[in-house]
């Protein structure tokens, strides 16, 4: 098994008609299982209406309904998509993952706040998606750079973990599931509950964990690791250089009130047993040194 | 974003909480007529920066007289204040803020944050107000109370009740605090703050309960929906390049090093920074040109590096997802000739039609220095200067 995912999954699309939605429903239905994955599409004014085959539904409630689909993966512009993960919230879906950047702070706590005691996991926003790799593809990275194998990726941001994957396929090591978790304050699954899914996936050997500055997820992830993980994890911390107090671009990428710096984040993990690199080249060097 | 005390204060006022009477002032004679109109006999002089630390850099100061109101303000307006925040140069003051003199029997700490791990936004208080709070957290943190507020139901009674004990707020004065922190935190919430500090909060010797400071950062993400909060915008206090990156929808920092990095996403950008760092280099800046450059959109991410008279290399790290290698090797290879690039360029492109890129980058003539993977780009870049120099 894979973690979340899989050839089974049957995915709506919120946001489908609009230019970013279209460009990349069209890259997910040409990768793998894609065809039979993603099924059915969300705009309220254009129910009855298609988008290259796939019928679109005024609500989420009707498309999963009418099509037995679990997942939603979110296109919707910033200011509408907390609505949107709400409206898959309240379908109960079983997971979202919401691609949107630029969503205010408030909106998504609020919508953290609804969220307590349903079921629906949240990943995002933010995010690139997630991938299990020659079954199914969720989200905006490029298919092609993965293949599958027995390493689980998680990570904050898109680029950089592209970047991992590369490195890990440059020494023939391919991926269970690559989780890009998202670069918000506020989101939905955290290092910590992707590890325990991975902990548990029969498909994953280790864990390479990719990490940026701000808050102290990583350190939280780490401190379970120690007493609970029985897997080898690795890990990159990006943001040495990041000066305090300065947005590095991802909205939750800061240093704020002196918490959140990288040196704390690799202090905590390798205290808690996690071996982690300085150098952002050697990522899946690392991994592979642990198998 | 940030806005400046006398700003944060007007906003205050509007949810009802109480401030001392003030007025904000450009030059040193309307700092004497505001003193006259705001009457008393003591007035405090306030310089108008973002950074924090001012007290100490002597940028607030207690006047007893007018011929001190004038003083004080001919010593701070059009001259660089220095503090801990704004870095040895200091930031130029060009506004003032004047306010009555208010007396004070106790000054306490209240802060407004978004608790990330908990989800909420989190008020702090402290009955150790006035000082550098984060060394109180540091040192003596049982002395912050932290309360969780529920972003359905907002500040509860019971909960205001609850921290004014903690921080031993005189029971005589809760209807007065109650109204104040409903008034922050309503402030807080709907004009979507991401951190508001009142440091002090003080209490008078008539018991009244006034934010005698007041601190504001606001969500970039939420501005869309205030224009209101947009318009108190001081570019005097914004770094220009920044801004002009802002324009292009790119998001650029600038640092103190030589090596300007152009690289697509936060994480990939941040480390390329560290890279540079650990082969030995100094970042000039981060640059994250996003998951849709386009050739105009490098070409002035390079105008904006080549502002920077510090620069001395530039280093490309491109990972091609949905953006091919093809498209960013021309747009480096248009900005490069349209720039007239004299400073060495590394380019490491990675992904999608990257073989095509590459081979654009050879044959443009330009004097590009291709690198193979992040370590190979680091190294030939901060080789590149070291030749140089």
């Amino acid at each position: 098994m894979s973690i979340l995912i899989n050839r089974d999954s049957r995915v709506i699309t919120q946001g489908i008609t609009g230019k970013t939605g279209q460009f990349h429903t069209q890259l997910c239905r040409e990768y793998a299982n894609g065809r039979q994955c993603f099924v059915a599409g969300v705009n309220p004014k254009k129910p009855g209406e298609q988008f290259e085959g796939i019928p679109i539904f005024a609500t989420v409630k009707e498309a999963k309904q009418a099509t037995g689909a679990t997942v939603s993966v979110i296109y919707v512009p910033p200011p509408f998509a907390a609505a949107a993960i709400d409206e898959a919230v309240e379908a109960d879906l079983d997971l979202v993952i919401c691609i949107t950047e630029g969503i205010p702070v408030r909106d998504m706590l609020r919508t953290r706040y609804k969220m307590q005691g349903k079921k629906t996991l949240l990943i995002g926003p933010n995010c690139p998606g997630i991938i299990t790799p020659d079954e199914i593809k969720i989200g905006i990275m490029p298919g092609y750079i993965h293949k599958k194998g027995r390493i689980g990726v998680v990570s904050r941001s898109g680029t950089l973990t592209y970047e991992a994957v590369a490195q890990l396929m440059a020494l023939g090591l391919g991926q269970s599931t690559c989780i890009g978790i998202g670069g918000d304050p506020i989101n939905g699954l955290k290092h910590l509950d992707v590890l325990k899914l991975f902990n548990d996936d029969d498909e994953t050997d280790a864990v390479l964990m990719v990490g940026e500055i701000g808050g102290t997820d990583e350190e939280d992830c780490a401190r379970w690791v120690k007493d609970h993980m029985k897997k080898p994890v690795v890990g990159f911390i990006a943001g040495v250089t990041a000066p305090p107090g300065k947005r590095m671009g991802h909205a939750g990428a800061i240093i704020a009130g002196g918490k959140g710096t990288a040196q704390e984040k690799i202090e905590v993990m390798e205290a808690c047993g996690i071996r982690v690199t300085r150098n952002p080249a050697e990522m899946g060097k690392l991994l592979k040194s642990v198998l | 974003m940030k806005i400046h005390e006398y700003q944060a204060k007007e906003i205050l006022r509007q949810f009802g909480v109480t401030t001392p009477n003030g007025i904000a002032c450009f030059s040193v004679n309307e700092v004497i007529s505001a003193a006259q109109s705001l009457g008393g006999n003591r007035w405090v002089v306030k310089a108008q920066i973002y950074a924090g630390g001012r007290g100490k850099g002597g940028g607030v100061k207690l006047a007893r007289s007018l011929d001190e109101v004038r003083q004080f303000a001919e010593g701070m307006l059009n001259k660089p204040l220095i503090t801990h925040q704004t870095g040895p140069q200091g930031q130029i003051v060009h506004r003032l803020y004047i306010e009555q003199g208010v007396d004070i029997q106790h000054e306490y700490y209240l802060g407004m944050v978004i608790d990330r791990a908990r989800q909420r936004v989190c008020l702090m208080a402290s009955a150790e107000g006035g000082m550098d709070i984060e060394e109180v957290a540091a040192k003596t943190p049982e002395k912050i109370h932290k309360i969780l507020i529920d972003p359905v139901a907002g500040l509860k009674d019971e909960d205001i009740t609850h921290i004014a004990g903690k921080i031993s707020l005189p029971s005589t004065s809760l209807d007065a605090t109650r109204v104040l922190l409903k008034g922050l935190y309503q402030a807080f919430d709907q004009t979507d703050a991401s951190l508001l500090e009142i440091n002090p909060l003080i209490l008078t010797t008539s018991g009244q309960v006034i934010a005698l400071d007041a601190k504001m950062n606001f969500d970039d993400n939420a501005l869309f929906r205030h224009p209101e909060i947009v318009a108190l915008r001081d570019t005097d206090e914004e770094d220009p390049a920044e801004m002009e990156a802002a324009k292009h929808d790119l998001s650029y920092i600038a640092l103190d090093g030589n090596i300007g990095c152009l690289v697509n996403g936060a994480g990939l950008a941040m480390a390329t920074m560290d890279i540079i760092k650990l082969y030995g280099g100094h970042p000039a800046n981060f640059l994250d040109v996003g998951g849709g450059a386009t050739a105009e959109k490098v070409t002035e991410a390079f105008k904006i590096m080549l502002r920077n008279p510090k620069l001395q290399a530039i280093l490309v790290n491109i990972f091609g997802g949905i953006m091919k290698c093809d498209v960013i090797a021309q747009g480096v290879t248009t900005a490069a000739r349209e720039v007239k690039l004299t400073v060495p360029l590394v380019v490491r492109l990675e992904g999608t039609n990257v073989d095509l890129g590459k081979k654009i980058l050879a044959e443009s003539g330009l004097p590009i220095i291709s690198a193979s993977n992040m370590a190979d780009a680091a190294e030939k870049v901060v080789n590149a200067i070291q030749k140089g120099a």
